[in-house]
């Protein structure tokens, strides 16, 4: 049961995200239209950290409004993107990017993909190799099927 | 009563679940025919129970019988009759005993139409799928039993999760069951083979259709989930790389291998040791699919150490059935003997060029889903991975595969002709390129992206119809010629058209709608208008209106043409459930051809107005309409004659191609 508490806690929150209204409100809006277009491009790669899974541009949580007049404030400050980013990640840590930095714990994630790819590729030519340098051999019959074959011509014998 | 007759009818399922594990298992080891016997009735006998057990749930359900405790969890007695019975499955004990009524419903299946299979096999599988039957009874009835009592009972339940009770929802898990169920069978087939060492043709001939079947269910449960997110959680989106979503997008992209290199089998029953692992994984991924959306790990790893009973049991599962099944197939594959052979450019080398991109796109959507869970257990340190990682991991891997796909059905088998296959596709290239074009000069070079993903989708459907086109001999032959040689073709060939044509449909809805969707939110006062899409939307008023468990506030909006002209009205809404204190957004969405105007209320503002969300989404079905085109393309493979076992060749279509061939 306390596993359906902390299941039914994770919904709620969830729910929290999904809640009555919606993220982003005109009143949250940059005048100018380049700073609101980047605010909006930063929003979507940050993450709401109640929520589960969703960028602050997509949330309904009161921290993700927070985040997102703070990202438009360090825009409006004159911060780069990745200025913002690095500011971000300094107050709530790595968790907060949904794109995470390439650094050694995440070598293996960002080299996965080309990675598994290669190997693939590697392991088809090796075995397409090896094949066409093994004998071709037809697949012998098994003890039940010779059996079966033995009453065939038993019936046609006679 | 009922209720206690089901948990009884439940123990007893599982009492005769274990006598399916082991003697029909035992009996196929000894030759024994009257122990691999015990598997038909048995499997019958536990589907009549489990459907007891079942029923039993669906009627406290639909009574309101507040004494039993997941009624009252997930329940009132108020709530819509229609959600009464779909709630059934809306929590976690029902979703699990909805998942064993569909395993053994599938292993009655088995059972009835498995005549044909050599016995030792048919044995094997039957109770491979018992091993899994078992499993799942145990976990119900040891750590999550539904049919559990609340002394005293409660008066009034405390209703399903507002957001559930929507008709897509409703409809979704089951689909999904039916996907993830689905390749148990495969995976059964496949275990019980290395169990036999040995595969023969019937096997095969066996495991395509299952995972067609399953196939079609998957996608149809995918896209169902991808709608419900779409139009109710009230901004639009349609796929999030959450990790629910991806727990049941790994099984359909395997399963989607599964089906490619089963084809090869069949066919030419190459690729045999390939389509065993591929059987085994994609039913693994479907068991973490189950399990990941259900406990809650997804959320955190401390799931584990909050429910230790629940979350031990669940990782043994999975432990046994995966680590169990790669063990067996590590110490038995090489018995299985190696099949025909086939030059790389050839219809095989395309279809393990498929492969070989979907199973590293399956491999990348895992690792993203599961990287972060791994790294805090083994480290503490906590990071999130979200859509940016999959769109630029995922989208990459797909553009080759998507690329290559007209190839495919025009390659010959064992030895192909690149070139020959190439020129065949110019037409559809040169359209294609043409599209390119067209998009690049109406966008200006901002839309390079929108148009090659354009050109991409428009090269997918041209070249699903030039396979049809071809292998009718459209332009070579009379046109009623053509007509008959295409109404001869094999429904086979009809299931890839149609596949590979959704699956350019889909991509083009995606592209459009990303590229090219307009969002306006602003706060809006009743008699105001804004344009969007070609349209002007008009905000006429808001009213208060109240449902049978529910209150909201729906405001009415018009959609007019730019002379003024009305088309027609919209209603978007603010729905409130008292029971659970919980607002949801009831968007409201019009559809123009293939595009559509989505419409969300936000809060009031304080000069009296409403913020309002209004989003212009281009050809945004067409993504729900590509997957009905698979979904046909599915079906369509699945009534070809050859899966039919034993169906003869129908006078009419036999001779219709013999003249065709004549005239040729």
């Amino acid at each position: 049961m306390r596993l359906a508490r902390t299941a039914m806690a994770a919904l709620l929150c969830l729910l929290v995200c999904i809640g009555s209204a919606f993220a982003l409100s005109p009143d949250e809006m940059l005048t100018n239209p380049v700073l609101e277009k980047r605010a909006r491009i930063i929003s979507a790669e940050v993450r709401c950290m109640v929520c589960q899974n969703e960028s602050i541009d997509d949330s309904n949580a009161d921290l993700a409004r927070d985040l997102r007049v703070l990202v438009r404030e360090r825009l409006v400050a004159g911060d780069t993107d990745s200025q913002v980013l690095d500011f971000l990640v300094a107050r709530y840590g790595e968790f907060v990017l949904l794109k995470p930095r390439l650094q050694l714990s995440t070598l293996i994630l960002w080299g996965f993909p080309i990675g598994a790819l290669m190997a693939g590729a590697i392991a088809i030519a090796v075995s397409i190799r090896r094949r066409s340098t093994a004998s071709i051999e037809s697949e012998p019959l098994s003890s039940s099927e010779k059996q079966q074959l033995k009453k065939l011509i038993g019936t046609i014998e006679k | 009563m009922i209720v206690e007759l089901g948990h009884f009818a439940l123990i007893l399922a599982l009492a005769l679940s274990i006598v399916q594990s082991v003697l029909p298992v035992l009996g196929a080891r000894r030759n024994d025919d009257k122990m691999m016997a015990v598997g038909v009735p048995a499997a019958f006998t536990v589907l009549a129970l489990v459907a007891i057990s079942f029923a039993a749930l669906t009627s406290a359900n639909v009574l309101s019988d507040f004494s039993v405790q997941n009624v009252f969890e997930n329940s009132h007695s108020q709530k819509p009759l229609l959600y009464k019975f779909t709630g059934v499955w809306g929590n976690h004990e029902g979703s699990m005993l909805l998942w064993v009524l569909i395993l053994s419903f599938f292993t009655a299946l088995v059972a009835f139409f498995g005549n044909n299979l050599p016995p030792s096999l048919k044995a094997n599988v039957l109770g491979v799928q018992a091993w899994i039957g078992t499993a799942f009874l145990t976990f119900i009835v040891a750590t999550s039993n539904p049919f559990a009592r609340l002394n005293p009972a409660p008066v009034e339940g405390r209703d399903l999760n507002p957001i559930l009770q929507d008709i897509g929802l409703a409809i979704h898990p089951p689909l999904l069951y039916l996907g993830y169920v689905g390749f148990s069978v495969c995976f059964s087939f496949a275990v019980a083979a290395l169990i036999d060492g040995r595969i023969d043709a019937a096997w095969a001939r066996w495991v395509r259709p299952w995972t067609l079947v399953a196939w079609v269910f998957l996608t149809g449960g995918i896209a169902m989930g991808s709608y419900w997110a779409y139009y109710e959680l009230g901004w639009g989106g349609w796929w999030f790389w959450d990790p629910v979503e991806n727990a049941s997008f790994m099984p359909w992209l395997a399963g989607t291998a599964l089906l490619h290199s089963a084809l090869v089998m069949e066919k030419r029953s190459a690729l045999k040791i390939w389509t065993v692992l591929l059987a085994i994984l994609t039913f693994s991924l479907s068991l973490l699919g189950t399990f990941l959306v259900r406990s809650g790990v997804l959320t955190s790893v401390h799931t584990f150490a909050t429910d230790p009973g629940r979350g031990l049991f669940i990782l043994a599962i999975l432990v046994i059935f995966i680590g169990g099944s790669l063990a067996l197939f590590a110490w038995r594959a090489q018995n299985l003997a190696p099949g025909g052979l086939f030059q790389p450019i050839s219809r095989e080398g395309a279809l393990v060029f498929n492969n070989l991109f979907l199973t590293t796109a399956t491999a990348t959507v895992l690792i993203g889903t599961l990287y972060p869970l791994v790294l805090e257990f083994l480290t503490g340190e906590k990071i999130s991975v979200g859509a940016p990682f999959f769109n630029l991991t995922f989208g990459p891997l797909m553009i080759p595969l998507l690329a290559a796909v007209p190839f495919g059905p025009l390659m010959a088998w064992k030895r192909g002709d690149l070139l020959a296959v190439a020129q065949r596709l110019m037409t559809a290239f040169f359209i294609a390129l043409l599209v390119v074009a067209a998009v690049l000069y109406q966008t200006s070079a901002s839309g390079v992206l929108a148009a090659f993903g354009i050109g991409l989708a428009v090269w997918l459907m041209l070249g699903a119809l030039t396979d049809l086109a071809l292998k009718a001999g459209i332009g070579k032959a009379g046109i009623s010629v053509a007509f008959q040689r295409l109404m001869g073709l094999p429904r086979s060939v009809f299931g890839t058209a149609f596949a590979h044509f959704g699956l350019g449909i889909t991509l083009l809805g995606i592209v459009a709608t990303t590229t090219f969707a307009t969002e306006s939110v602003l706060v809006m006062k009743p008699g105001e208008s804004i344009r969007a899409g070609g349209y002007t939307l008009r905000f006429d008023d808001i009213k208060p209106f109240k449902g049978s468990n529910f209150t909201e506030e729906q405001g009415n909006f018009t959609v007019m043409t730019d002379e003024g002209e009305a088309v027609v009205g919209l209603m978007a809404a603010k729905r409130f459930f008292p029971v659970r204190n919980m607002q949801t957004t009831e968007a409201g969405i019009r559809t123009f051809t293939f595009s559509q105007l989505y419409v969300a209320l936000g809060d009031a503002a304080p000069d009296g107005g409403i913020v309002v969300r209004i989003w212009w989404k281009p050809l945004v079905t067409l993504i729900w309409l590509g997957t009905v085109f698979m979904m046909a393309g599915g079906c369509l493979s699945l009534l070809d004659r050859r899966l039919r076992i034993g169906a003869p060749a129908k006078g009419k279509t036999a001779r219709a191609t013999a003249k065709a061939r004549v005239a040729a």
